[in-house]
């Protein structure tokens, strides 16, 4: 997607037609998390689950809303170490708490 | 193309990116690390807390249900906006652009209403660890759905005459607009069966 002119309208037009796959896509994927919480899942399954569903649903909006599919390299490892930085975020303070936590829960 | 202002619109030899580009994928990265963060405390809190959920009751998931297909249906019109922009198609964009804006504030309106209900049944974010973390996210997603709002306002309607001047620019704004309204979007994704759906209250001891 760089900025040396290199869409012309046939291409567009085919990016319309991915947009309005993805968008379809993104609703019918709203409607099963929305769903699969009637089945009244164990928490564990659940939780996974709605996850996996939604980073579905976030990869289609990243890949082709935000064009990352076919983004220039270094925007890849920018958000390659973003993503590793983001897990160590989320995992470190858990770690450093597992003792502490109920283990009932 | 006289700019004050480098690689704006040309891509720069080193990074094979025009300086626009690099700039918004390293703000929004900055963006990840903030929202992780509170993702970070709301599953300490979580784990930690034997009667988790207190509140969660009250939400509306049909409510927020709708407001998820809202922000989708945004999306897809901002990247329409951003194909209008690329075939310097003026009438169209701002068709798009306008139709982004106003999913915006349907968004932000439904958002009032729930956030209203909140008070209203006495679940103020002290009610609950729970009802805590439900209005950080939601009150600084929503201020991002504001800030987009504005950008895409301003880039819509008075900023669009750029579009005449200097309209491989003006796609390239259009774009990085774009870039962060999907972003709000991505974080919705996450925030709404985080918070409305993965609920399991113990039962009252």
């Amino acid at each position: 997607m760089d900025a040396t002119g290199a869409h012309d309208h046939v291409d567009l037009k085919k990016h319309v037609r991915t947009y309005l796959m993805v968008f379809g896509g993104l609703m019918v994927l709203t409607l099963v998390t929305v769903g699969v919480r009637y089945l009244h899942l164990p928490v564990v399954p659940a939780i996974l689950l709605a996850l996996a569903i939604a980073i579905v649903k976030g990869s289609l909006v990243a890949c082709y809303f935000m064009h990352l599919i076919s983004e220039r390299k270094l925007i890849l490892i920018l958000m390659l170490a973003t993503v590793f930085f983001f897990f160590g975020v989320l995992l470190g303070p858990v770690l450093t708490e597992l003792n502490e936590i109920n283990p009932a829960r | 193309m006289s700019s004050a202002i480098p690689y704006t619109v040309e891509t720069r030899p080193d990074t094979g990116l025009n300086n626009v580009k690099l700039g918004i994928w390293i703000f929004l990265a900055s963006e990840v690390m903030l929202f992780g963060s509170l993702f970070a405390g709301y599953i300490l809190l979580r784990t930690g807390n034997p009667t988790w959920g207190k509140g969660s009751e009250l939400l509306s998931v049909p409510l927020a249900t709708l407001n998820t297909a809202v922000l989708i249906t945004s999306s897809v019109t901002m990247v329409m906006a951003w194909v209008a922009a690329m075939e310097r198609k003026l009438g169209k964009f701002r068709l798009y652009m306008g139709s982004t804006v106003a999913l915006g504030a349907v968004f932000m309106v439904v958002k009032a209403f729930e956030y209203q209900a909140k008070f209203h049944h006495g679940a103020p974010p002290s009610y609950s660890t729970f009802m805590a973390c439900y209005f950080t996210f939601t009150g600084l997603h929503a201020l991002h759905v504001l800030g987009g709002m504005i950008i895409n306002f301003y880039f819509g309607f008075p900023g669009a005459k750029m579009m005449a001047t200097d309209p491989q620019q003006f796609a390239n704004r259009v774009e990085t607009a774009g870039l962060f309204w999907h972003f709000v979007d991505l974080v919705w994704i996450f925030l709404f069966p985080v918070l409305y759906l993965l609920n399991f209250q113990a039962p009252p001891a």
